[in-house]
């Protein structure tokens, strides 16, 4: 990691150890957005981290991995990946973020429609996102729309959106969102960057959280085992369960280092075969590892009052957003068959 | 419980170079028909192809030159492995000669030693083999009961050891053997000793494994000697030097690329045009099997700079084993294997299934893998 990657993620997991705790995850659940926190991260200069020290094209990655990384371990419930990476769109495009949490819409679900209309010298945004992440709190949204055979990107202010609360799986304020020809701040895509640009750094951006969230529900797990007693010993003195959480272990060393190269080449390049691969692997990673730890925790880990849930709910909302495996392993699967067989090794060697 | 230390690691233009020149050479090689038998790291055995490689300098290519090695750096030779892994090339006769023997002998050998085995490793003249596993010793290599005693001039060892890959093809064994009483943690009194293969008393038989092919062996030992010069390292620290390099065995790229061909094959039958059910399947697959290859790196990278990242390194290796046995499961279901034109992945595909039990067996079980990762995470 290089000096500035380093401080940063000192900072974001000192901040969010100091910010975050099962009282503030319970409370932003029922609806409290956590304002001191976000107040903490801003000041922190987090909201930026994919822009330090970004000179070409491509995000700061490592600084952004060194950031969601440390989220995700700490279950922080505010829209921080989406904020970095609308932030860094934003910037590269010049166009002046409002201050604030914010969303991103990549349009790629079921029933999004989004559309432009030229209105006054101006532009007018229609359409309906379903279950934005981040959404319900966020002070403006962020997304990509395609008009005129160009991709454009779309910034739509907070006061303009229409929502509808929906609590995700994990308990986070996301929202369906409703526009009438609102007005819109529009800028061409920058020169470069795809049109499914949100939708790819969303899944980067998942990876990452979920790497973090796993490296915690390990730690949980293992603490646990060690200290609690049936038959007279530590559970984790007996081999089912020690087998079981070194499962647990893979799939979290798996996660981390899936992720963590996804970024590294994100920081370079467009990355698409390793942000499609970390994002399957994490989320493969999310399911197994969420299943293990809640067989070690037994009973106590299935109640409301412990913290595990606040993890392993996120992993399985995490899994979902912006391409679940199935969606990635197809994409791979017809690059793979693009390639053809001798193609293959080289697909996966050549970095 | 500690971190698990996984960072990105890049290997450069030197290493695309380096690349570049072994798929040339494996081009070469294919139209030469030294290729027609793919295998994996055991199976896979061609004293000519081994020769080919050293004549590129790649045996023990991170070996000092006046062994006659090349110095290059250990992420130049996984480069190189990783390619010759990838197409299935036939790797087995130097395998453990350099991978294992040779670096065992660099670190614990003396320079007599080293100047007689690794310069013929190095021209892929000199195979060796592995003397671990006995009737009664498989996961419990502490327990090992083959016996060296004193002797004039050496040791006369008695004994018996199994499941010893290639001893029928290699010229020497590094052998495990007990020299003294184990003591309280079991680990002491064992030694290791270069064995000459051709030794009087020495007898190998053939154990022919489930497909009926011919790779490991029983090896007995009838008072067979060994001369003094022949103890590697120091008498009695046998288990602190076959456990110094597990790390460097367990994370390398054939823990998960036995199945590589495999895969490419199964990607070739299926054409340029897959259903979806195909697609997720195949996709899925590539995905493990990069993120195996980032962790193996990642791994590389800190043997590299000098860090033993044991519990990293026992991760990649069940890791990439579960891989290895659940790809053929999956392939065969969505790739048919009795498709017109399918017949080379048809054939990929049975032995993969018929080697596939072995793969979470050589190298340390995976229960005893499993138990290194429970201690690595502070449960024993």
């Amino acid at each position: 990691m290089s000096e500035i990657t380093t401080l940063i993620a000192e900072s974001a997991a000192r901040l969010f150890a100091g910010e975050v705790d099962k009282p503030l995850l319970d409370a932003a659940e029922a609806g409290t957005f956590p304002t001191a926190l976000w107040t903490a991260v801003a000041a922190a200069g987090l909201p930026d981290a994919l822009c330090l020290e970004s000179e070409g094209l491509w995000p700061n990655w490592e600084a952004g991995a060194a950031v969601l990384v440390e989220a995700g371990r700490a279950a922080a419930p505010v829209p921080l990946a989406e904020t970095m990476i609308a932030r860094w769109l934003l910037a590269h495009a010049g166009v002046h973020p409002p201050d604030g949490p914010l969303s991103i819409a990549p349009t790629r679900r079921q029933g999004d429609a989004l559309t432009l209309a030229a209105a006054g010298g101006g532009w007018t945004a229609s359409g309906r996102l379903l279950e934005v992440a981040g959404a319900w709190h966020a002070a403006g949204l962020v997304s990509v729309v395609a008009a005129g055979g160009d991709a454009h990107l779309v910034l739509l202010a907070g006061e303009d959106l229409e929502r509808v609360r929906r609590a995700a799986l994990s308990g986070e304020a996301h929202a369906d969102l409703l526009l009438s020809g609102r007005r819109a701040m529009v800028a061409p895509l920058p020169a470069g960057l795809g049109a499914d640009v949100l939708w790819r750094a969303g899944a980067l951006a998942r990876s990452l959280q979920m790497a973090g969230a796993l490296q915690r529900v390990l730690a949980i797990a293992t603490g646990y085992a060690q200290e609690r007693v049936q038959f007279g010993r530590p559970i984790g003195k007996f081999q089912a369960v020690q087998q079981a959480l070194a499962r647990l272990a893979q799939e979290t060393a798996a996660a981390q280092a899936a992720a963590i190269s996804a970024a590294r080449a994100a920081s370079q390049g467009e990355a698409r075969f390793a942000v499609a691969a970390a994002k399957l692997r994490t989320g493969e990673a999310a399911g197994i590892a969420a299943g293990i730890a809640h067989q070690v925790l037994g009973a106590i880990g299935f109640t409301h009052e412990h913290v595990l849930h606040h993890l392993t709910r996120r992993l399985w909302t995490w899994r979902e957003e912006f391409g679940r495996e199935s969606d990635w392993a197809r994409s791979l699967g017809a690059l793979a068959a693009a390639t053809g067989g001798d193609g293959l090794w080289p697909l996966l060697a050549d970095d | 419980m500690q971190a698990l230390r996984f960072e990105a690691v890049e290997l450069g233009q030197d290493a695309a170079r380096l690349r570049a020149e072994v798929r040339a050479f494996l081009v070469e090689q294919v139209a030469a028909g030294a290729l027609d038998a793919r295998g994996d790291f055991v199976s896979g055995f061609s004293a000519a192809f081994s020769g080919a490689l050293a004549a590129r300098g790649w045996i023990g290519m991170t070996w000092p030159k006046r062994y006659g090695g090349a110095e290059r750096s250990a992420l130049e030779r996984y480069v190189v492995i990783e390619e010759l892994l990838a197409v299935g090339a036939p790797v087995a006769a130097h395998w453990i000669a350099d991978r294992q023997s040779g670096p065992l002998l660099l670190r614990f050998g003396t320079e007599e030693q080293r100047q007689t085995f690794l310069p013929p490793v190095t021209r892929g003249t000199c195979f060796f083999c592995i003397g671990m596993s006995e009737p009664d010793s498989g996961s419990d290599l502490a327990s090992v009961r083959t016996r060296a005693d004193p002797v004039a001039g050496g040791f006369a060892i008695t004994g018996r050891k199994v499941w010893t890959s290639n001893a029928h093809r290699s010229h020497f064994m590094v052998a495990l053997a007990r020299t003294g009483a184990a003591g309280e943690d079991r680990r002491g009194g064992l030694s290791q000793f270069i064995v000459d293969l051709t030794s009087p008393g020495l007898t190998i038989r053939p154990i022919l494994n489930l497909a009926g092919r011919h790779e490991f062996n029983e090896v007995t030992f009838d008072a067979v000697f060994v001369p003094e010069a022949r103890v590697v390292g120091k008498i009695g620290d046998g288990w602190k030097q076959v456990t110094s390099e597990l790390a460097h065995e367990r994370s390398g790229p054939e823990r998960f690329l036995s199945v590589m061909h495999l895969l490419a094959l199964a990607v070739a039958a299926a054409g340029r045009a897959p259903d979806a059910r195909v697609r997720v399947a195949i996709g899925r697959l590539v995905a493990h099997l990069w993120t195996l290859r980032r962790m193996s790196l990642s791994v590389a990278g800190m043997l590299h700079s000098g860090s033993v990242p044991e519990l990293e390194a026992t991760i990649v290796k069940d890791l990439g084993n579960l891989f290895e046995q659940e790809a053929p499961e999956h392939l065969r279901l969505v790739v048919d294997p009795d498709a017109p034109g399918a017949s080379a992945y048809r054939q990929a595909l049975e032995d993969v299934i018929l080697d596939a039990p072995s793969y979470s067996l050589r190298g340390g079980t995976r229960e005893i893998l499993r138990g290194i990762i429970a201690r690595g995470l502070g449960l024993r």
